[in-house]
């Protein structure tokens, strides 16, 4: 079976992991539309090549980064999240009927 | 007799003919051109030349016709899904099917063998009840079958009660059929270029040309072509083709393997599919047994075939018919399937304002190939959206309003 190298669990068959979708960073919660928000949600680059994705190890529950290509099926690397995630994203509510 | 097969072919009497002469150069202008030629993109021509009498067409394929997932589906043909407009849009193209070697006075093999889905769970049993009802109230032959009535169905399938996933019940389609994928996309391409329509081979769209919101050309392999307006039909490579004008697609694309054993005698009539076990199984007019249905579990744009997906297939068509275990595989392959969120296509209009969608076709898109052209080439002739794929559109993902169609296989749940 393919292997996956976990940053926190080491080489696992991928059987394992669960595919948790492209990363793409997040448009700013306070200042973009539904529309935005709906290109963030439901579209996809779908590239034909390098990717980074989510990945999650489903038994430990822990969720981190890869790079993949997509033509080739190989994994290039795997990295934990606070590579990218420095800080914490504060999701304060607006206030309400001002949800644009 | 090999002999007087022999004499049959050498026999000037009965010369080989070709279903239609390939375009040799592109013409500099061309009202339509359609990306891809698959049995879409060749229906799509079909139905512009003989319906709307526009014949200054040209199919462009990277490849050759009918060479990516119109060769590589499973040739399942049925309507028996669960939204409205799912229900709708595919009735109409069994419909067409059913007519369609008639109306390209050629064979395209259609069986109307009918499918049976396998319920292993009350869950399945009520969803399917629910399935049969959508089904009915709008003229799709469909109904919930008990354990007797699939038993006398498909005589040799294994109704055991000592089996990890017993068989509870089952949807029965009656309008479920199948036929020959190559020759749908022949019969188009051969009536569309008999009419007029140039199908260019090994001409691939590089880039394609954008001036206020229009199209304006494409560029291939083989030269730049000035243009009316543009449909893709791409299928697998839907993504990166409308990358190329400019338009975002809520798209991944997933590789699904199924395989094929040698030919047997004929033992098996309709089709049979579990949604529980993740297979379907159902025997050739040649006696192969298809088995299909293994999506990779995560995205990928390779064919590659897997022993992963050959053992859970092979795992599961043994729990349905045990008698298939000494059967020998004769190969295993790939397509790259387009799935969308809502597992509905996605059609019809675009950002751009004379560039056409046909793309997310994921494990929906032979069926469907006979309504698409129609509705497709309405909308290129008319540029009126046709009402059948209204609902299908790019901006139903803006406005939230996705058509969530529990009834598409692989769908997960």
């Amino acid at each position: 079976m393919k292997l996956l190298p976990c940053p926190l669990n080491g080489l696992r068959n991928i059987s394992e992991f669960t595919y948790g979708g492209e990363y793409h960073p997040m448009p700013d919660h306070r200042a973009s539309s539904t529309r935005d928000w709906a290109e963030h949600v439901f579209f996809h680059d779908n590239a034909a090549g390098i990717v980074t994705e989510w990945w999650c190890h489903t038994a430990s529950s822990f969720w981190f980064l890869a790079e993949r290509n997509t033509i080739t099926d190989e994994i290039i690397r795997t990295f934990k999240a606070d590579e990218i995630y420095q800080h914490r994203v504060e999701f304060e509510a607006l206030a309400p009927g001002n949800d644009s | 007799m090999p002999f007087g097969l022999l004499k049959y072919g050498l026999n000037s009497k009965y010369p080989a003919k070709h279903h239609f002469t390939p375009a040799t150069e592109l013409k500099k202008h061309y009202d339509v051109v359609i990306i891809g030629g698959g049995g879409h993109g060749a229906a799509i021509a079909y139905n512009l030349a003989k319906y709307h009498g526009i014949t200054n067409v040209a199919i462009l394929e990277k490849n050759y016709l009918g060479g990516g997932n119109t060769a590589r589906n499973t040739a399942v043909i049925r309507s028996n899904y669960l939204t409205e407009a799912g229900v709708k849009f595919y009735s109409a193209s069994v419909k067409l099917y059913n007519n369609l070697s008639n109306e390209f006075n050629y064979n395209v093999m259609m069986e109307n063998r009918g499918q049976l889905t396998l319920a292993h769970s009350d869950a399945a049993i009520r969803s399917f009840r629910w399935r049969a009802e959508v089904n009915q109230h709008l003229g799709v032959r469909s109904e919930l079958v008990d354990r007797q009535t699939i038993a006398d169905l498909v005589p040799n399938l294994n109704m055991s009660e000592d089996s990890r996933f017993p068989i509870m019940g089952g949807l029965w389609h009656a309008d479920g059929a199948t036929a020959r994928h190559d020759a749908v996309a022949w019969g188009y391409a051969k009536g569309a270029c008999n009419r007029g329509v140039e199908l260019h081979q090994l001409t691939e769209v590089e880039d394609i040309e954008i001036t206020n919101g229009r199209v304006t050309a494409v560029k291939t392999n083989r030269g730049r072509v000035e243009c009316g307006s543009v449909v893709q039909a791409v299928a697998g490579a839907s993504s990166i083709v409308a990358k190329k004008a400019g338009i975002p697609l809520p798209i991944h694309c997933y590789p699904l393997q199924a395989m094929v054993t040698q030919p047997y005698k004929p033992i098996l009539t309709p089709h049979v599919s579990s949604p529980q076990v993740h297979v379907y199984v159902h025997q050739t007019s040649r006696g192969e047994f298809v088995i299909g249905g293994g999506s990779d579990p995560y995205p990928l744009y390779n064919t590659r075939a897997t022993l992963d997906q050959r053992e859970s297939l092979s795992a599961a068509a043994l729990e349905l018919f045990p008698f298939l275990a000494q059967a020998r595989l004769l190969r295993q392959w790939a397509g790259t399937t387009d799935m969308t969120p809502d597992y509905s296509p996605i059609m019809g209009l675009s950002p751009v304002e004379n560039y056409y969608l046909d793309a997310g076709w994921g494990t929906w898109g032979f069926k469907a190939t006979p309504i698409c052209g129609v509705t497709m080439a309405e909308l290129v002739a008319t540029k009126k959206v046709p009402d059948l794929i209204k609902p299908f559109e790019l901006e139903r993902f803006y406005r939230f309003e996705q058509i969530n169609e529990a009834g598409a296989t692989a769908a997960s749940h």
